[in-house]
């Protein structure tokens, strides 16, 4: 034992004296796997691999790839993330909650608290190494450091649409450990209006340092400032106007939550400006995407387009085939009787709700006739005459009944029914009946549905179409779809405009701009000034930018989602009256089924006849309460910050 | 060394089945019932909509135990012993809350020692009284009186009289098979107000009702004790 003792002392004492001689040098090693920041911020290209993570943190409502569940690892897959406000019926067996719930719990959509400020942190790390960095070109610092300013008002933004007033945190915070306590680190909320003020102040302060190039898409530009700004001060000013007039209630007496209402014609001014200066061109040269001669394939390939014909996406959501970054929404959506992967298909079905909603083609609003006024039912010859006459829009954003995509057709119809209104069906398409009088067994039902129940084809009747990749292999889960999620586009700027503008009083501008729009899905009778109402308003957005995740951020600015997803459930009654209304209710998803009328030897045998039905799976229906229009701020958070305020109404 | 090994795996016993006694504590067991109340009659909610939170006093961290009003009203919560604040969060329920001068709810000191039943005295902006839901000829009538009880400067007006009927006991705005409806600018008697509804076509000989009122600018509805009505 005394040997060796003796012998490892001899050896420690050789290691330490050895190590003396290069100790610098030895414990000065650079670390191969981390770039430290001083180095980072000396190469362009090294400061972009940076940014590039910083994009990719960034937040939307609706996204295409996947959605973060707060206070998880996990995410909901992009299809998802489309899917409730009765604008569609979920058709999968795992989401089945979204119709079969009645409202929504005050955690709903908050945002991951510590991941959002951990983002935060990093972004005004960047912020903060980018300006101090100097071996950088001075073009490449300021266009950096203004890209990381706009990410950083762009996320506020989101934050400030969920949460309210948010402690606004604009340099890292580092806890001195000498001290002990962390109360110079806790932040109140800011005012919900200062978070506005604070994006909108941030996009003036950037604009002219972002490239006024329409084809910079996927980083920001000057023009996806611009549209950030006139979103934000649009929302801020019917946040004022007209929470005010309708939920006076969903205020904190600090502001946290609620502005003012003196306020809210000096945000729709900064709206329309900022919506101008796209418009006028001073951004780069954006118009709305006028390609193909077809209205409805025009409108669906607005989405799909990725080239420079495409003038009218500002700032997007990018994706690369074969790249590694795809998203699977063209997998869970392509319809089923043709879908690339056997078992996952046709998840969103756009609901009758959000069908009927779109005009006739002389600008008025009607319910899709299934029954004469006598309620006898109307014979069609084609299964889509009874969507014809209709808002173009319609067919870009829905697949309809025999829609073509790809190179398959769209095969939905419920069933045959007979004079006396008996109905042959069976609960899939390859169970096969004899008809009536007959003994051979045939397909009685769609091989895209509607059967209640059975998931992955339409239950509502409806495909989406929006987003969805006609590409050859988009569907397969192995290569994925690279379309991209469109976050700002020129027609949306045009309806801010719009909007602002009728807000302001002008509604011969408000028209102007509206019209652009509707001329474009075909709506070619101009709106006269005079017919531009706040029901119109609110009635083109829910058209124009369906699937856009608009809904909950429109309807919870102008106040109405109480009334709108007010939990009580939707009668037929309910659901073909009142169409255009700002006011409806939409609290259920309703379908649209086809029948084939079986009556052989009669005039009508072979034509088509159809339903407003409600999936039977739709039990549950939407309740907005006054807790929900901000999401809530978890006790964690408020143990660990008691300067917090909770939110109203919870 | 075995001895070493043997001796440490006691100790690591030990050391387990000591923390199985010191660490682990009993359920809680003392049971928190109660109502609202006004003036001795009882306020009827919606189900699931009236939270009511608990703080439990030097107990680290600051969050509330979180429940909901049953439909009667009630309250019921196992706690463990100590001491309590019970509130009701600011703008929830059909009734006023006292508050603090800052603002926030004021809350009701609990002690918990043992079962204790805690009736919660509250204001409710209107009473519905002598509630009379009978059934005949496939409808439900309701005859009742709406007694605004609340006249100061916090009075509030009716926006509408409900008449709710359900197949099971859970009757509200969103739980529901048929429903009528008067306008509150439309009643022209408070003491004497009429709802008649159609009853579906159903499998069962009877249905639940009962008769909500929603005060204008309150989000939760006031409700007449529930009723089941045969036909």
């Amino acid at each position: 034992m005394k040997k060796y003792i003796s012998i490892i002392s001899l050896a420690l004492i050789v290691v330490i004296t050895g190590c003396s001689k290069t100790d610098d040098e030895f414990l000065d090693i650079p670390p191969t796997s981390v770039i430290p920041a001083d180095v980072a911020f000396t190469d362009p290209a090294l400061v972009l691999a940076i940014l590039g993570d910083l994009y990719n943190r960034q937040l939307d409502f609706s996204a295409l790839d996947n959605r973060p569940i707060p206070g998880t690892d996990n995410t909901d897959p992009g299809w998802l993330t489309f899917g409730d406000f009765s604008e569609s019926f979920p058709s999968d067996a795992g989401s089945y909650y979204l119709v079969q719930r009645t409202g929504w719990g005050y955690n709903e959509w908050q945002v991951d608290w510590f991941k959002s400020y951990a983002y935060i942190k990093d972004l005004n790390l960047f912020i903060q190494r980018d300006s101090a960095a100097t071996e950088l070109t001075d073009a490449d610092k300021k266009r950096f450091l203004a890209e990381g300013r706009f990410l950083r008002a762009n996320f506020y933004f989101e934050m400030v649409k969920r949460m309210g007033g948010v402690p606004l945190v604009l340099q890292p915070l580092i806890y001195d450990i000498g001290k002990g306590n962390v109360s110079d680190l806790q932040y109140p909320r800011a005012k919900e209006s200062d978070i506005y003020d604070f994006v909108i102040s941030e996009a003036e302060a950037i604009k002219n340092d972002l490239p006024a190039d329409v084809n910079e898409k996927s980083r920001a530009s000057k023009a996806a400032a611009l549209a950030m700004e006139s979103r934000a001060a649009l929302y801020a000013g019917s946040i004022a106007k007209y929470g005010a007039s309708r939920t006076p209630q969903v205020t904190l007496p600090g502001g946290e939550v609620g502005i003012d209402a003196s306020k809210a014609n000096g945000y729709y001014q900064t709206a329309l400006k900022a919506a101008q200066e796209i418009i006028n061109g001073s951004a780069g040269n954006y118009k709305l995407y006028e390609v193909l001669p077809n209205l409805s394939d025009n409108f669906a390939a607005l989405f799909l387009d990725k080239t420079s014909v495409n003038q009218e996406s500002i700032f997007i959501e990018d994706f690369k085939a074969n790249g590694g970054k795809t998203h699977g929404f063209t997998t869970n959506d392509q319809p089923f009787s043709f879908s690339d992967e056997g078992d996952d298909a046709g998840r969103l079905n756009p609901s009758l709700n959000l069908v009927e909603s779109f005009e006739k083609l002389d600008n008025t609003y009607a319910p899709l006739p299934t029954t004469d006024a006598n309620g006898n039912f109307i014979y069609y010859n084609n299964i889509q005459d009874i969507f014809s006459g209709r808002d173009a829009r319609l067919a870009g954003t829905v697949l309809l009944p025999e829609a073509v995509f790809k190179t398959g057709v769209v095969d939905i119809w419920a069933g045959y029914i007979q004079p006396d209104g008996t109905i042959t069906t069976s609960d899939n398409a390859v169970n096969q009946k004899p008809l009536p009088g007959t003994t051979t067994p045939v397909q009685v039902v769609g091989k895209d549905g509607p059967v209640n129940g059975l998931a992955l084809r339409s239950q509502s009747g409806f495909y989406i179409r929006k987003w969805l990749d006609p590409t050859v292999g988009s569907g397969r889960r192995g290569r994925g779809s690279d379309v991209a999620f469109i976050r700002y586009r020129y027609a949306e700027v045009l309806l801010n405009a719009a909007e602002a503008s009728f807000e302001l009083g002008d509604n011969a501008t408000s028209a102007l701009y509206m019209n652009q729009v509707r001329k474009r899905a075909g709506l070619t009778t101009p709106l006269e000034a005079g017919e531009i109402t706040f029901d119109r308003i609110v009635h083109e957005r829910r058209v124009e930018l369906a699937f856009e995740g608009h809904t909950l951020y429109d309807m919870k600015r102008w106040r109405l989602a109480n009334t709108v997803w007010n939990g009580s459930p939707m009668s037929k009654a309910d659901l073909v009256s009142n169409i255009g209304s700002a006011t409806k209710k939409n609290t259920q998803p309703w379908g649209l089924w086809p029948y084939k009328f079986y009556d052989p030897g009669g005039v009508n045998n072979g034509k088509w006849i159809f339903k407003e039905t409600l999936p039977s799976v739709v039990t549950g229906s939407n309740l907005f309460q006054l807790g929900n229009y901000y999401s809530r701020i978890n006790d964690d958070v408020i143990a660990a910050n008691p300067k917090i305020v909770r939110q109203p109404n919870q | 060394m075995k001895t070493t090994s043997y001796f440490s795996l006691i100790v690591l016993l030990a050391a387990f089945s000591a923390c199985s006694k010191k660490d682990n504590y009993d359920p809680p067991q003392s049971k928190l019932t109660g109502a609202l109340m006004y003036k001795g009659d009882s306020i009827y909610l919606e189900y699931n909509r009236v939270p009511y939170q608990l703080y439990q006093y030097g107990y680290g961290k600051l969050g509330p135990i979180e429940q909901t009003f049953t439909q009667s009203g009630t309250i019921n919560s196992l706690l463990f012993n100590g001491d309590y604040k019970f509130i009701v969060p600011n703008g929830q329920g059909p009734f006023l809350w006292p508050k603090t001068g800052a603002g926030s709810p004021d809350s009701v000191n609990i002690t918990m020692n043992g079962n204790q039943n805690l009736n919660i005295e509250v204001t409710p902006y209107y009473m519905i009284r002598n509630a009379q839901i009978t059934g005949s000829g496939g409808s439900v009538s309701a005859n009742f009186k709406a007694e605004k009880i609340i006249t100061d400067a916090n009075a509030k007006d009716i926006d509408n009289v409900v008449l709710y009927i359900n197949k099971t006991g859970f009757v509200s705005g969103a739980n529901n098979i048929a429903q009528a409806a008067v306008a509150g600018a439309d009643i022209t008697d408070l003491n004497n107000i009429n709802l008649s509804v159609a009853i579906p076509t159903l499998t069962q000989k009877y249905v639940f009702a009962r008769v909500g009122l929603k005060i204008a600018g309150i989000e939760d509805m006031i409700f007449s004790p529930l009723v089941q009505v045969s036909f």
